[in-house]
């Protein structure tokens, strides 16, 4: 290896001051003027355990995306059949997700196989049965294409709750995919975890959909729904009184316009009642469409629709030509801001669902960093005592050792952005215990060694190299038993694990590089008659 | 300084049937602990569920603060005290929504206690991903015991591996055991601490295995009962240095680290005590049975 004592020596402060500068920004405050500009500013990241803030774990239900996709193309196939004359009944999208429908001249079927091969190239026949009254025919996705949407329907959620976070305003949030359909989010610090969580998980699908005046909204209810119809609640708020009740309507299925052709969203103060409002700027196309659909519409109701919720459904007076509208309905400015926000990151292409949720209050988080940190250095100073009470000066050897692969594991935890948690400071104090494992290992070894009469440089030579197949073996071992660990995403747990296996890793380098360079520094240095040990 | 006269010979080899004896019936009461209490008490991560972290300003009993939850969901849940006027509220129901949230904790408990008190910690955890982690848990204990017994197989031989693998799993169920006796909850802090005991446990038998291979090269006449013996001897100081300086930083955790890894620490304590005896008691006790087995068998 490396036989210069002096090429050694360098090694090793080498490696120490490295720490110790990517320690520098988590301990120091300011660091003078011409300093700062070289030195790394990442201080050292705590988990949320330690310093507060919320974690949660959603799942995306690309069932129900994949469902809504496929209920927008049955809409539009009932249109293509209708245009070709092809006659049809019962259609209708049903589990599966899959469309169903009848056939009521088998001598259509062809015709249908054109549309779909020439117009619909993502969807195939899945079934098909005849009856007397005609072919039962069921249509679903190909698998492919539904696959890709499964995939594409998780990266645009994320990409939305990105959105959503950035524009809230939280520092360092941290949101990544988790398996095939989860996505983790964790926003350090956060004072209102429930508003947070409104925010991530509302789909804010907004929709405009005409109002069905020609049906009877009485019969609908009774369950007569007209084909091509939904019924919608609203809420109706009662200024007075502060009561709110829910108002049924019948609107037509298909959306007329959707979030997605928004520019942008505001909060807005109407001037009556000083009531905040969320006011809408389409975009070019949205706006033409706006301006057609109002148009086409006046004297009907056109209901607004947020997440199936009728917000307002009010007439339409006339043409709407400036690509503007407004969304008002008993908001406090909290819940208008944070619609607006929403609204302006986009919708969430399917719901999300909770799956796990953590919040600590940043109170607990100080109070266990205090304790953390008190039982580290209660912990670390009974070693350290213990061992220059059993070792005597080799102790303070290994005691330095000791104290370098403590700042050498913080070190690697600024400087690779790591996370340091609860469990994280117990796996630091538990390496502390182990890497004394490794000095003690080789000391008892050269105190054996001098039992047979050799002399100190031997001893400490046979030593070292005995001890060090042994301090390899039981280290790597340990660091496959922390590895095991990581598996388990969060957040706590996963810091231990990581803590403990650059702790390890430290261990072996300190134990034997640095308490050997030391060793063969004073043994070189100092004429040395009786080994301290 | 030694602790340990050199040269002493205690007779492990010959202590060995006892070791066996009282560790299987260690084992058999571990074992009628988690039977006996219907399972282990799974936490809210293996099990699903909501806790809610709780701190008072004043003198309160677990007793009140169920009476301040009578008649909401948390009716039946558990209660603990959680450091000074801490208290951590354990339920199977899921509080996702805040409106749950405020309708069973906060509105009784302001109720009962005016604000005096502050909501420090909520964690709420789905059936599915609690599902999830006991799979991710059981196969991640199973795994790393395979991976231990191949590391140790190639670079000793294969019985040493049993050895160590049979100590290990030895050492999880005591550990579990103990969990269960002293009525701790399964969280994945124990699986923490789970691991940590294996690294150690295996860290421990793999010196004094190590020395077992080495005296074998060195005097390979002698028996290997001996040998093993002498290894256990010529290795006591370290193991019993090592065990100690684990255990007291263990300790500093158990009075220092506070009430959130307090569980965890508890069953660090009786990992390290049960991790060191399992290395010598038990490993070295399997590497011996193997020997005489093989020899049977010539």
């Amino acid at each position: 290896m490396f036989t210069s004592l002096k090429v050694r020596i360098s090694i090793a402060l080498i490696v120490f001051l490295g720490a110790i500068v990517f320690l520098l920004p988590s301990f120091v405050e300011n660091v003078p003027s011409p300093w700062n500009k070289y030195l790394p500013k990442e201080k050292i990241h705590l988990g949320l355990d330690l310093q507060g803030g919320m974690h949660l774990v959603l799942e995306v239900d690309t069932e129900k995306a994949l469902e809504s996709m496929l209920e927008r193309q049955s809409e539009n196939l009932r249109e293509s059949l209708m245009d070709n004359k092809v006659r049809f009944r019962n259609l209708e999208t049903v589990k599966g997700p899959m469309i169903s429908m009848e056939l009521t001249d088998p001598a259509a079927r062809p015709m249908l196989e054109t549309i779909l091969r020439e117009e619909y190239l993502d969807l195939e026949i899945a079934s098909s049965r005849t009856r007397d009254s005609g072919q039962l025919i069921k249509i679903k996705f190909l698998d492919k294409r539904a696959m890709e949407m499964h995939r594409l329907t998780v990266e645009h959620s994320l990409e939305t709750i990105r959105n959503r976070v950035d524009q809230f305003g939280i520092t360092e949030p941290e949101i990544v995919p988790q398996g095939d359909n989860r996505i983790m989010v964790q926003l350090p610090g956060i004072k209102d975890p429930e508003r947070a969580k409104n925010l991530i998980g509302k789909t804010a699908l907004l929709e405009f959909k005409l109002v069905d005046d020609e049906h009877s909204l009485e019969e609908a209810l009774r369950g007569n729904i007209p084909e091509g119809s939904v019924i919608a609640y609203g809420w109706h708020g009662d200024r007075v009184t502060g009561q709110r009740g829910s108002v049924p309507y019948l609107l037509k299925s298909r959306a007329l316009l959707t979030g997605a052709s928004l520019e942008t969203a505001r909060v807005q103060i109407s001037d009556r009642f000083g009531e905040p409002t969320v006011s809408l700027t389409f975009n070019p196309q949205g706006a033409t469409d706006f301006d057609r659909i109002t148009a086409e519409n006046v004297r009907r109701r056109l209901a607004i629709v947020l997440d199936g919720i009728v917000h307002s459904a009010p007439v339409i007076q006339e043409r709407i030509s400036g690509g503007q509208a407004q969304i008002s309905g008993n908001f406090t400015l909290e819940e208008a801001r944070d619609l607006a926000i929403v609204l302006r990151a986009g919708a969430l292409p399917a719901p999300v669902n909770i799956l796990e949720e953590r919040t600590v209050g940043p109170s607990l988080g100080s109070d266990s960093i205090k304790q953390g940190i008190m039982a580290t250095i209660i912990g670390s100073l009974l070693v350290i005592f213990f061992m220059i009470f059993y070792y005597r000066l080799s102790g303070t050897i290994a005691d330095s050792a000791l104290i370098m692969n403590i700042i050498l594991v913080l070190g690697v935890l600024a400087a690779f952005r790591a996370t340091l948690t609860l469990p994280g400071i117990a796996g630091l104090l538990l390496t502390v215990g182990m890497a004394v494992d490794a000095n003690v290992l080789i000391f008892e070894r050269i105190k054996e060694e001098l039992r047979t009469g050799k002399t100190i440089r031997l001893a400490i030579d046979t030593g070292f190299k005995r001890a060090f197949i042994t301090i390899l073996d039981t280290h790597i071992t340990g660091i496959v038993s922390a590895a095991f660990l990581i598996m388990f995403g969060t957040g706590p747990v996963k810091g231990f694990a990581v803590t403990l296996i650059i702790g390890l890793l430290a261990s072996i380098f300190t134990a034997y590089f640095v308490t050997r360079v030391l060793f063969d520094y004073s043994t070189s240095k100092f004429n040395i008659k009786k080994l301290s040990i | 300084m030694d602790l340990i006269k050199p040269g002493i010979s205690l007779d492990f080899v010959g202590k060995m049937k006892y070791a066996i004896i009282f560790s299987a019936v260690l084992i058999i009461i571990c074992i009628g602990s988690v039977i006996f209490r219907g399972g282990l008490n799974l936490g809210i991560d293996f099990a699903g569920g909501t806790i809610v972290q709780v701190k008072f300003q004043k003198d309160i009993s677990a007793d009140e603060i169920r009476d301040a939850l009578q008649e909401t969901v948390l009716e039946n849940s558990i209660i603990q005290q959680f450091g000074t006027n801490e208290f951590l509220i354990r339920t199977a129901e899921m509080l996702h929504d805040q409106e749950l949230l405020n309708a069973n904790v906060q509105k009784p408990l302001s109720t009962a206690f005016n604000e005096d008190y502050e909501i420090r910690r909520v964690e709420v955890v789905g059936s599915k991903v609690g599902m999830d982690f006991q799979r991710k848990a059981i196969f991640a204990v199973i795994v790393s015991w395979l991976a231990m017994l191949i590391y140790i197989a190639w670079r000793f031989e294969f019985r040493y591996g049993l050895g160590g693998i049979i100590a290990i799993i030895h050492d999880v169920i005591i550990i579990i055991g103990a969990v269960s006796i002293l009525k701790i909850e399964f969280t994945i802090s124990i699986l923490a601490a789970l691991f940590f005991v294996i690294g150690f446990s295996i860290n421990d038998t793999i010196v004094v295995l190590d020395r077992i291979r080495e005296n074998v090269k060195l005097h390979a006449r002698k028996k290997l009962a001996d040998l093993i013996n002498l290894s256990i001897n010529q290795t006591l100081s370290r193991t019993i240095l090592t065990s100690l300086t684990v255990f007291l930083t263990v300790l500093s955790l158990y009075f220092f680290g506070g009430p959130v890894i307090h569980d965890l620490s508890v069953a660090l304590l009786v990992g390290v005590v049960i991790g060191t005896y399992s290395s010598i008691f038990i490993a070295c006790t399997i590497v011996l049975f193997f020997e005489n087995v093989q020899k049977k068998g010539r």
